[in-house]
């Protein structure tokens, strides 16, 4: 090509593809916006998002594997054993009921949404909602208390495990004594022996409702 | 009452008065625009723009107007003080005062003057004055290499642009705006683009000249008004902001009001060269003072459409290409039409 055909076919190129693109540009003008008004009207999510999480606090057993689970450990659950004297109801899958779980926090900044822990659960009573407008103006309104025992209610239930602990003990006491006097009545032996397994008895029941109250271990 | 006409009868009244009307219709048309504009944009980029502030967001240019008003005004430190308070006001002086031999209706001209289109170029080149000062001033090289580019490339563009208009006054005979636009009345078919009221061979002859040089007028017009593909002034993501970086507040505001009614100013011009001012496209049928002025501004606004379509589809030129075009293309061009404009209307 010589440079004239090169000029007045740069021109021709510079004025049809121009034109070209006003026709695009036009016609996109005229065709329906894609821009959803956001806080007007909102998108349907997809049926198995996750978002929130919510507990159902009903439904909770105690188990805690939500709390193992869950791999930024944004669940805090403390749990404590009920007497068996103590009726805690049921749960809807007709699970009863056997552990006081006297707090259930979630952190849900630290939520990474993974919904680990809602496939653990024996009952159904985690679960990821669809809501995901929930921000705050203060972090610690992220912590969600799903527990809903008010202090005195834990205070209650510490009693009665404590006097049911004793009740125990001091059971446990009187039949080791018993089997200790019966052995050593049986052997005619001296008896040192009954104080041993005492000793070590009590302060093993004792202790066991602090236990989940121990670091979550690793899974 | 009669006090009242006696005063509105004075002389220097009188003008004062004249004078508001073009500025009253800067800064109705300014917010109007403004407001057209990113509905316009918004939608050829399949968005929505304003929907928050009244209906359609139709009260926004307004609140973006108080905002504006309201801004605090910081002058640099360093900054030439003199010359960076004026920039703004000559930028805007420079465009209003070319509003004066505007002919808005039959019945409205600011001043019917001969030298009518002559004396617009010139008032309108004192926007590159305002800018290369706005720059200067600024004591920033975003905004000196703003104003530098600002004034290379008005200046080159000029030439083309003002041998459009030469190639138009020779067919008229005229500079006046409203002799103009009066030859070309009488219906569509004596717009200048057409051919203009003349017999059917020179009509005919004249045509595809007026078409070119209609084409390249309203290039050179873009790159006059500093806009897209032409805006290396203010190419954003080279210059920041270009000569008005430092501007800030009402300064900001009146540098925007002035690029706003360059673009009505240089789209006016194109319809009084070459669409028939503010005749009516159907003859004497809606034509009237009224009616006139309503033509004259919806062609107006119709240009100052295709200017925003044109912003929105383009991207961009470099400097270099932005130089071919003028030297290389457009002035040419502009020269050839001339000379074949001058041997029609000789024949």
């Amino acid at each position: 090509m010589t440079a004239l055909t090169i000029y007045f076919n740069d021109i021709y190129r510079a004025i049809s593809s121009a034109l070209i693109g006003m026709r695009i540009t036009i016609r996109q003008m005229v065709s329906p916006t894609v821009t959803l008004q956001y806080p007007h009207e909102k998108k349907q999510m997809p049926d198995r998002v996750r978002n929130r999480l919510y507990m159902n606090y009903d439904d909770c057993i105690g188990c805690e594997l939500c709390a193992k689970a869950c791999p930024v450990d944004c669940i805090e659950i403390e749990v404590m054993k009920a007497p068996p004297t103590e009726t805690l109801g049921e749960t809807s899958t007709g699970q009863k009921k056997r552990i006081y779980v006297t707090k259930f926090d979630i952190d849900i900044a630290k939520c990474c949404y993974c919904g680990l822990c809602v496939f653990p659960c024996p009952t159904e009573c985690l679960k990821m909602t669809d809501v995901y407008e929930f921000s705050e103006y203060d972090r610690n309104n992220l912590i969600y208390n799903f527990g809903t025992m008010s202090p005195v209610d834990v205070e209650t239930a510490k009693l009665k495990v404590k006097q049911y602990d004793e009740e125990q003990a001091a059971k446990k006491a009187a039949a080791a004594a018993q089997a200790a006097a019966a052995k050593a009545a049986a052997a005619a032996q001296p008896a040192p022996a009954p104080a041993v397994p005492d000793a070590q008895v009590t302060p093993a029941q004792s202790e066991q409702p602090k236990g989940p109250e121990t670091p979550p271990t690793q899974q | 009452m009669e006090n009242i006409l006696a005063f509105l009868n004075e002389p220097a009244v009188t003008m004062v008065l004249l004078a508001l009307i073009p500025l009253v219709f800067i800064l109705v048309y300014a917010l109007v625009t403004i407001y057209f504009e990113m509905k316009v944009a918004a939608h050829i980029q399949n968005r929505l723009a304003y929907m928050e502030t009244g209906w359609h967001g139709v009260i926004q240019p307004i609140a973006d107007m108080l905002k504006l008003l309201q801004k605090e005004d910081i002058i640099p430190t360093s900054a030439d003080k003199f010359l960076f308070i004026l920039a703004p006001y000559l930028v805007f002086i420079g465009t209003y005062a070319s509003f004066a031999v505007m002919p808005f209706s039959s019945g409205f001209i600011g001043s019917n003057i001969d030298l009518g289109i002559f004396y617009l170029v010139a008032a309108s080149s004192l926007v590159v004055v305002g800018l290369l000062m706005a720059g200067w001033a600024s004591n920033n090289k975003w905004s000196l290499f703003g104003a530098l580019r600002s004034a290379a490339q008005i200046v080159s563009y000029e030439i083309p642009g003002v041998l459009a208009i030469l190639g138009v006054v020779m067919v008229f005979g005229t500079m006046n705006m409203q002799t103009m636009t009066q030859m070309q009345d009488g219906g569509i078919q004596n717009w200048l683009i057409i051919g203009g009221n003349f017999p059917l061979g020179q009509k005919l002859a004249l045509f595809p000249f007026m078409f070119i040089l209609f084409i390249i007028y309203l290039l050179s017009s873009m790159a006059e008004v500093n806009r897209t593909p032409f805006d290396l002034p203010e190419a954003e993501s080279e210059l920041v902001q270009g000569y008005n970086t430092e501007y800030s507040g009402m300064k900001f505001a009146i540098f925007y009001l002035a690029e706003y009614a360059n673009l009505f100013l240089v789209s006016a011009i194109v319809v009084v060269m070459f669409f028939g001012g503010w005749t009516s496209p159907f003859g004497s049928f809606m034509s009237g003072t009224v009616w006139s002025a309503f033509w004259f501004v919806l062609k107006g606004m119709s240009f100052v459409f295709l200017n925003i379509w044109l912003r929105w589809t383009l991207p961009r030129l470099r400097v270099d290409q932005l130089m071919y075009v003028s030297w290389k293309v457009l002035t040419p061009f502009a020269l050839f039409c001339v000379i074949a404009i001058g041997f029609i209307m000789v024949i």
